[in-house]
């Protein structure tokens, strides 16, 4: 043929390691740790003693381990959402779920303990029964939206309305109180110096880890994510995959049910995890994985829920008044995912060179 | 006949896919004009750029000798090129006199004067001698007619220029006839037509002249009584393409290898009337047919995309039932689907994580496999296949068409399948590409795979296949030995054998 293609170059040679500094901007995990640093530091210049942590009585005391500790739940959520969203579901229903597991391990306690019993028993059973209420909602919101085919925010709004009511009826619209101190030891109990709800997100978060690093589940996760159809036919599981997904997502809604209702010693079925969904949806987001699929980062939604969880208690130490509350965390929501993108830095960059250019 | 539209030297790239290089048009007036070429010729990219859809890197067009540069349909529409496509691009949900209307209804006090719109889109649908009542919306008329009245809006708005792309793919013959007798009743009216289609014997019946492009550039305007069928199809096709790769005439391979693959009276409600194929070991059949004549619906009844209601398949001898893709790759089976972007590559993903995506589903999530091997594998196809791309790790999408192709082709090698179906392999790629996946296609029957190469091409049919099926309306039409003409093959395709 007369048109030529270019004749195909050698290998090019290794292009030069870009420096440290080049690669730590590169990193996307870069800019949501940058905006918690940012935020624990700016605690920290407004109020001396922010940043500082203390060994007392054998524990670890301090407002870092205290936003941990409070970020547990929403943690163990956006674990279980971002992998959802990675094969462009969501579920909105993650809130209500969690109030059904909390509200089914205070019923278990409630009935186990009624005749005096004792012992760890009711602990396992509590735990057993909540853990399986909410994976059996993950199952019914996987199977609307993988057998049925409805579109995920609906599929789940269904749960998200109704799991109050579930919960309600489990509760018999009262807030059950739960008397029963191995249970409350899952809340607030301290392992090795640190709060035990610590070493679940651990927990959940290595073995998370390992299983889509060391499995090829991380490569089916992505594919269904990037491209459903071709995953399909290339043979991948995606109706199966998304489904266990979903059971996940409940049972960690699940988890966090218990974390928070063990924390408060009682379970509220309308108020237990309320809007806990935007707050998960947000820290996925800032964490740095795409809404509409296929780039995920379980270490970014860890980052994004101790960001939320800083904002909160940030707010709280600054002693914003509580009506401009919501106002004032938004606003710096808007600002953290402002730095976080790439487009809005690009032009923020522009902004910066222009006039610099003119006078040149 | 003076010349109405005159596009000259357009040149058009879609990342590292040239589109086009220096193609040429001229359009007269009452004229029809039969645009040809091969898929991946440029026909598309052309009426893209008249149509405003794309904006040309280089070249002009002129509109009754004056430059014009539609910026989007509206404006070429404005300009007086309208346009017919394939797949009617009208609203279903609509009345025939609202989509007839719609965008320029007649105002009467500022509000739409209905009486109007009625009687002008009976008065339009007259002039095509078609008696509707414009009241039904669109979506209940049959397809013809729905193109008629895409046609008729076409008129409505005083095109000078009428651009049909492949009007009569979904039409019956008696269809066919009723819209060339419009389209030369148009032309009697000065109008100049563009006439895009596939198929040979309408351009012979209908078109005026010819324009031939190739690879994106200009191959040169006939009149249809200069030139014969078979020296449009070298036109069309190359002699260099002829030459490059496959059998010489008449000798097929005769393959006497076992049936890896039979399909008995298969079958599906709506997609595909009752088949009989046998895939043997070593042997590469040919698929021909038109668009919608059942190609890609044999396909996925193979691969368990869809699921057959009669008929068996037969694998190895023994019966299968595949529900789903899995069961297909887990007994050997391996699909290239049509759709490179949609169902092949997965974009966002890398080079080597497409290539092993496949095999690494037939191991199952538990076993995975070592990155190392890994590596190694997508280096030896990536080398095997001469994929272009960065490195391994590239991402997939910054590849071009033809290396995406690769890749898929790669997929499926790497699960090392004993039926390989590959569904227009070809389309859209440039033609170097082509040639290295034909010839790697016969270099994986010879080493004893089974191959299903479906194409639309003729001449690749005939060039590869050892064996020749050829599809019509949803029915296998006959077979034919290797090394049989193309004319022969065409005569099948178009229902004249």
């Amino acid at each position: 043929m007369a048109r030529g293609r270019t004749p195909v170059a050698a290998p090019a040679a290794e292009p030069p390691r870009p420096s440290l500094a080049k690669r730590a901007f590169a990193h996307p995990l870069f800019w949501p740790l940058l905006a918690l640093a940012l935020l624990l530091l700016g605690n920290g210049a407004f109020n001396p003693g922010f940043l500082s942590l203390e060994w007392r009585d054998g524990r670890l005391y301090g407002n870092l381990v205290d936003i941990a500790n409070r970020a547990a739940p929403l943690i163990l959520v956006s674990l279980g959402m971002t992998l959802v969203i990675a094969v462009r579901g969501l579920d909105i229903s993650v809130g209500a779920v969690l109030a059904i597991a909390a509200t089914v391990a205070a019923w278990t306690i409630t009935r186990m303990t009624a005749g005096g019993g004792d012992g760890l028993a009711p602990l396992f059973a509590a735990v057993a029964a909540a853990l399986g209420a909410a994976a059996l909602c993950g199952l019914w919101n996987g199977l609307l939206v993988v057998k049925v085919g409805m579109q995920p925010i609906i599929a789940t709004l269904i749960l998200m309305v109704a799991g109050r009511g579930i919960a309600q009826l489990v509760s018999d619209g009262q807030i059950l109180t739960i008397y029963y101190a191995p249970y409350a030891f899952l809340g607030s109990g301290f392992v090795l110096g640190l709060p035990f709800a610590l070493f679940v997100v651990l927990a959940v978060f290595v073995a998370l880890a390992l299983l889509l690093d060391r499995t090829a589940l991380g490569l089916f996760v992505r594919a269904i994510g990037h491209n459903p159809v071709a995953a399909h036919v290339a043979g991948v599981r995606a109706k199966a995959i998304t489904l266990a997904l979903y059971v996940f997502c409940g049972f960690c809604a699940g988890l966090a049910g218990l974390l928070v209702s063990a924390n408060v010693a009682s379970a509220d079925a309308n108020n237990a995890g309320q809007l806990l969904e935007l707050d998960a949806i947000l820290a996925v987001a800032l964490g740095g994985t795409v809404l509409a699929g296929g780039r995920f980062s379980l270490a970014g939604s860890l980052v994004g829920a101790l960001i939320i969880q800083a904002l909160t208690t940030t707010i709280y130490a600054v002693g914003v008044p509580p009506q401009v509350n919501l106002v004032v965390k938004a606003l710096l929501v808007l600002a953290v995912l402002l730095l976080q993108s790439p487009e809005f830095r690009g032009q923020l960059k522009a902004l910066v060179q222009r006039p610099a250019r003119r006078h040149a | 006949m003076s010349v109405v539209l005159h596009a000259e030297g357009l040149h058009k790239r879609f990342g590292a896919t040239r589109a086009l290089e220096g193609a040429s048009l001229t359009l007269r007036a009452g004229e029809i004009h039969a645009l040809m070429g091969q898929n991946g010729a440029g026909k598309s990219t052309v009426i893209k750029l008249l149509t405003g859809v794309e904006r040309p890197d280089a070249g002009t067009v002129a509109l009754d000798g004056r430059a014009i540069a539609p910026a989007n349909p509206l404006d070429a529409q404005r300009e007086g090129i309208s346009t017919v496509y394939q797949e009617v691009n009208l609203c279903p949900n609509l009345s025939v006199a609202e989509n007839l209307y719609a965008g320029r209804y007649p105002r009467r006090f500022g509000l739409v004067d209905w009486k109007q719109v009625r009687a002008g889109a009976r008065a339009l649908l007259q002039e095509l001698n078609l008696d509707l009542d414009v009241d039904r919306p669109l979506s209940a008329h049959p397809v013809a007619i729905q193109q008629m009245v895409a046609i008729a809006r076409a008129l409505g708005v005083s095109a000078r220029v009428l651009i049909l792309d492949e009007p009569t793919s979904s039409l019956d013959e008696g269809e066919v006839r009723e819209l060339f007798a419009v389209m030369r009743r148009l032309r009697g009216r000065g109008m100049a037509i563009l006439f895009v289609t596939h198929f040979l014997d309408q351009v012979y019946a209908v078109a005026d002249r010819i324009t031939v492009l190739r690879n994106g550039g200009f191959v040169g305007e006939y009149l249809p009584s200069e030139l014969p069928q078979a020296a449009l199809v070298k036109a069309m096709v190359g002699r260099e393409v002829e030459l490059a790769v496959g059998r010489e005439a008449g000798a097929s391979a005769a393959s006497e290898g076992p049936v890896v693959v039979e399909a008995r009276g298969l079958g599906r409600r709506g997609s595909l009337q009752p088949i009989d194929l046998q895939l043997r070991a070593g042997e590469v059949l040919g698929l021909g047919g038109l668009l919608g004549s059942g190609r890609t619906e044999l396909a996925r009844l193979l691969f368990g995309l869809d699921r057959a209601d009669t008929g068996e398949l037969v694998i190895d001898g023994a019966k299968a039932e595949l529900h789903h893709p899995a069961d297909a790759v887990a007994r050997g089976l391996a699909l290239c689907p049509e759709e490179r972007k949609t169902e092949g590559i997965v974009a966002g993903l890398s080079v080597r994580e497409n290539i092993v995506l496949a095999l690494q589903a037939r191991r199952g999530w538990r076993r995975s496999l070592p990155r190392a091997k890994q590596d190694e594998m997508a280096a030896r196809y990536v080398a095997l296949l001469g994929i272009k791309a960065a490195g391994i790790e590239a991402p997939v999408d910054a590849l071009s068409g033809g290396n995406q192709q690769k890749v898929v082709l790669a997929r499926w090698l790497a699960t090392q399948p004993r039926l390989l179906v590959l569904d227009e392999p070809t389309r859209g790629i440039d033609i170097a590409a082509k040639q290295e996946i034909m010839a790697e296609v016969v270099r994986l029957a010879r080493q004893g795979m089974a191959v299903l190469f479906i194409s639309a091409e003729i001449d690749e049919l005939t060039r590869l296949g050892d064996r020749i099926a050829v599809l019509r309306e949803r029915h296998k039409a006959g077979e034919l030995p290797g090394g049989s003409d193309g004319n022969q093959v065409l005569a099948l395709i178009a229902g004249q054998g």
